[in-house]
């Protein structure tokens, strides 16, 4: 890196630092002969040149946007009036004694034990798939094309796919298993039809994350452990589990995190409707449905620092040492 | 340490652009007026509408090119927006809403005189408009209908005459009776509720209020209601029948997969007995029937099953509102097409809607109403913004779909609980809301 820049920059090389706090010399007197580049003030700019377009996005669509709903939080704005009310804490007050807001969380236990799930599957075809196997690459496709169809065009097929003599309905007639089950029809089963829907759309990323890491471990750990006559499941208990250990732990983050924050699949499919409403279609129903921006913004502001809690919980918990395996 | 900095611009940069959040323009309260001369206005005004489809078909634009022969200075274009509410109450943040616009529902009537330019006093207004009341803030009107719509069941004739019923059901009842024939005498779903697109579930069930106790400020008297679903009420008795309806297993097997659109077709083709809907959906249907093969004059129309001293009542509630911004530059152009769109386009008569000016006839969708003597009301919108504001403090939603959702997962037993404890929950809701947010 600092030999590029020294190749690069034709001009006679100031003094060699590696950090920015050193590179800041003094500027001198009229007269004096002409600095360097490397000791230019502009050039300590540059970095941040490079940076102005994406933190004005980062910064527009990002942080503002959170600082607007912070502020929305505080008021008891309904979303469209051109005057609001700063009204303190009021929203969270009203948030926190009332425990049925809540209660939807547990439709969150459904997303959880399906994330579970669909690591286990993602874990599983990463590890069959990083060996040398036919079609490898036509299954690797198969498995990562789901992630790739939008949310609502997914919940939309599926709709179809669980409807009364839909396409799972009909499906199951040809193995003569006729049940007539309404799938989306009580709690219980609309929640478990749904959290399938997320595995299967969510398993392809989990999957290509997987296969990743694993396809980073040196082969000839492989060979060794070949000679040294380990089995494949010796193999991915010792070489493989170890190395992706990383991995696994941002995807149970995101797991977490996304089963708390379900939100399209459910919303295009149910609306909410049967007891299917997590914690974000409440919210939404909160401020466009009853206009009551500022509460529904307190609880989006809620639900943000429950998930942050949780991944702090879970960094102390599992802390990401640096895996070494040679 | 760098990093830290950073962190706190960043975090500073934020708070200022929140705090530089203000609201719109000033807004100043001149009448938007109709040009004396048609030849006077001018200039390009944009119209929000929430019918895609007409935009999509030309049909807007047909309108458009009618409109400039009598003013011909003035270009209209359309922006027709397919989340209509959703999308506008957030652009009306702005000033940039269009110069015509439909009122979103979520607009807190006390707010119509900072977003919209008055359109003429009351009571000059009320005189020669129908629906005008629901506009209606300090003396001034903001809005005319586009057109109004009566209330009731779409129902198949050929259905309903294979099952053996020949008069219109007057009693909830009777209509569960005449259900159960449909039911068992030909293969027929009897009620589609229509519970995954919802919003049949919300307005043509909200709307019948006062087609049941034939009064027409029976929505005015939720605002000082203490308990709106009281045994007898207009709302007891219409959330009673649906309840039953699904409770008795006279509507579709599997609710929470249907589909507005095919269930016109099923309809139109018999395959469904009956919904409850508005007369704006006869045309549609008609048009189903016609496009399925089958044979449009099947398509009937009857009133709320309830009687009042032996006549059927149903309510005219007036679709949305047209209106012009209140930051609009063209403000008589604007005016100009409100108008000429109301009573010259011949949009309402189209429709099958009732026109919002009283002198126009009614259309011939409601021409069984007609012959059969049923009496319409026009629902009196006088207490709507203090109705509205409990309801959302409530969280209730007379006008959504939600609680009537459950109100179905009650009554198929996909939850818990009975008919009266929903309707005890509700009224307590209602009561402890009206409290805070009515006055």
């Amino acid at each position: 890196m600092t030999e590029t820049t020294h190749r690069a920059a034709a001009r006679p090389a100031g003094p060699a630092a590696s950090s920015h706090g050193k590179t800041a010399t003094p500027t001198g007197p009229p007269g004096s002969p002409p600095r360097s580049w490397r000791s230019h003030p502009l050039r300590r700019a540059t970095p941040w040149l490079f940076l102005v377009v994406p933190l004005a996005l980062l910064i527009t669509f990002t942080y503002v946007p959170v600082g607007n709903m912070l502020y929305y939080s505080f008021t008891d704005w309904d979303g469209v009036s051109p005057t609001r009310n700063f009204t303190g804490v009021d929203n969270y007050q009203q948030l926190f004694t009332r425990p049925e807001l809540f209660r939807v969380f547990f439709v969150s236990f459904y997303y959880l034990a399906a994330s579970v799930v669909q690591i286990a599957i993602a874990l599983y075809f990463a590890t069959v798939l990083s060996f040398d196997l036919r079609f490898r690459n036509f299954f690797k496709g198969i498995l990562f094309f789901p992630y790739l169809i939008n949310g609502v065009a997914i919940g939309f097929v599926f709709l179809y796919f669980f409807q009364d003599g839909g396409t799972l309905d009909s499906v199951l007639s040809w193995f003569g298993a006729d049940t007539g089950h309404a799938w989306l029809g009580d709690p219980e089963s609309a929640n478990t039809s749904l959290a399938g829907v997320s595995v299967w759309r969510f398993t392809g990323l989990n999957f290509v994350l997987f296969l990743g890491a694993i396809q980073s471990i040196p082969g000839e750990l492989y060979e060794a452990a070949q000679l040294d006559g380990a089995s494949r499941w010796q193999q991915f208990r010792h070489i493989i589990a170890p190395s992706i250990k990383p991995i696994l732990s941002l995807s149970i983050i995101l797991a977490v995190s996304g089963s708390l924050a379900v939100f399209e699949i459910p919303y295009i499919m149910t609306g909410g409707a049967t007891g299917t409403s997590t914690f974000v279609i409440q919210t939404v129903k909160l401020a466009f449905q009853f206009n009551k921006t500022g509460l529904a913004s307190a609880a989006a502001v809620v639900l943000l620092l429950i998930i942050l809690l949780i991944t702090w919980i879970q960094r102390r918990l599992v802390p990401d040492e640096r895996v070494d395996l040679v | 340490m760098g990093r830290k900095t950073l962190a706190s611009a960043l975090l500073t940069a934020a708070m200022l652009t929140v705090a530089g959040c203000g609201g719109g323009g000033a807004a100043t309260g001149e009448t938007a007026a109709a040009p004396a001369d048609p030849g006077d206005a001018s200039g390009e005004i944009t119209v929000l509408t929430h019918r895609t489809d007409l935009v999509q078909n030309g049909t807007m634009k047909r309108y458009a090119a009618e409109f400039h022969k009598t003013y011909p200075k003035v270009k209209v274009k359309f922006e027709g927006i397919t989340d209509y509410e959703g999308e506008v109450k957030i652009r009306m943040n702005t000033e940039n809403y269009g110069d015509v616009l439909m009122i979103p529902g979520a607009i807190a009537k006390n707010n119509y005189p900072k977003f919209f330019a008055p359109l003429g006093d009351s009571a000059e207004l009320s005189k020669k408009y129908r629906f005008s009341d629901k506009t209606e803030v300090g003396g001034k009107v903001y809005g005319i209908a586009s057109f109004g719509t009566a209330n009731g069941f779409l129902y198949n004739k050929a259905v309903w005459k294979k099952a053996g019923i020949t008069g219109w059901p007057t009693t909830p009842e009777g209509f569960l009776k005449d259900l159960r024939a449909v039911k068992s005498r030909t293969d027929a779903t009897p009620y589609y509720t229509n519970f995954k697109d919802g919003w049949p579930l919300s307005s043509p069930w909200t709307n019948s209020i006062g087609s049941v106790s034939c009064d027409a400020k029976a929505g005015d008297k939720l605002a000082t209601s203490a308990a709106p679903w009281a045994k007898g009420s207009d709302l007891n008795v219409i959330d009673t029948l649906l309840h039953d309806i699904v409770h008795r297993k006279l509507s579709e097997k599997d609710p929470t997969t249907t589909n507005w659109e095919s269930s016109k077709n099923l309809l139109a083709k018999g395959k469904i007995s009956s919904m409850l809907l508005g007369s704006w959906a006869i045309a549609q249907v008609q048009d189903a029937a016609k496009k399925a093969g089958a044979d449009p004059d099947d398509i009937g129309f009857m009133p709320f099953p309830a009687q009042k001293n032996g006549t059927f009542c149903a309510t005219l509630a007036s679709d949305y509102q047209q209106a012009v911004n209140i930051h609009s530059e063209h403000k008589p152009a604007a005016r100009a097409w409100i108008d000429w769109f109301t009573e010259k386009s011949g949009y309402a008569q189209k429709e099958g809607g009732v026109s919002a000016l009283r002198t126009a006839a009614l259309p011939a969708s409601l021409k069984p109403y007609v012959d059969n003597d049923v009496k319409l009301i026009e629902r009196s919108e006088a207490k709507t913004a203090q109705v509205n504001a409990i309801d959302d403090a409530a969280e209730i939603g007379l006008a959504k779909q939600d609680y009537r959702q459950k109100l179905i997962d009650t009554a198929r037993g996909a939850q818990q609980g009975s008919l009266d404890d929903f309707f005890a929950d509700l009224d307590k809701r209602w009561n402890e809301a009206a409290k805070t947010a009515g006055s």
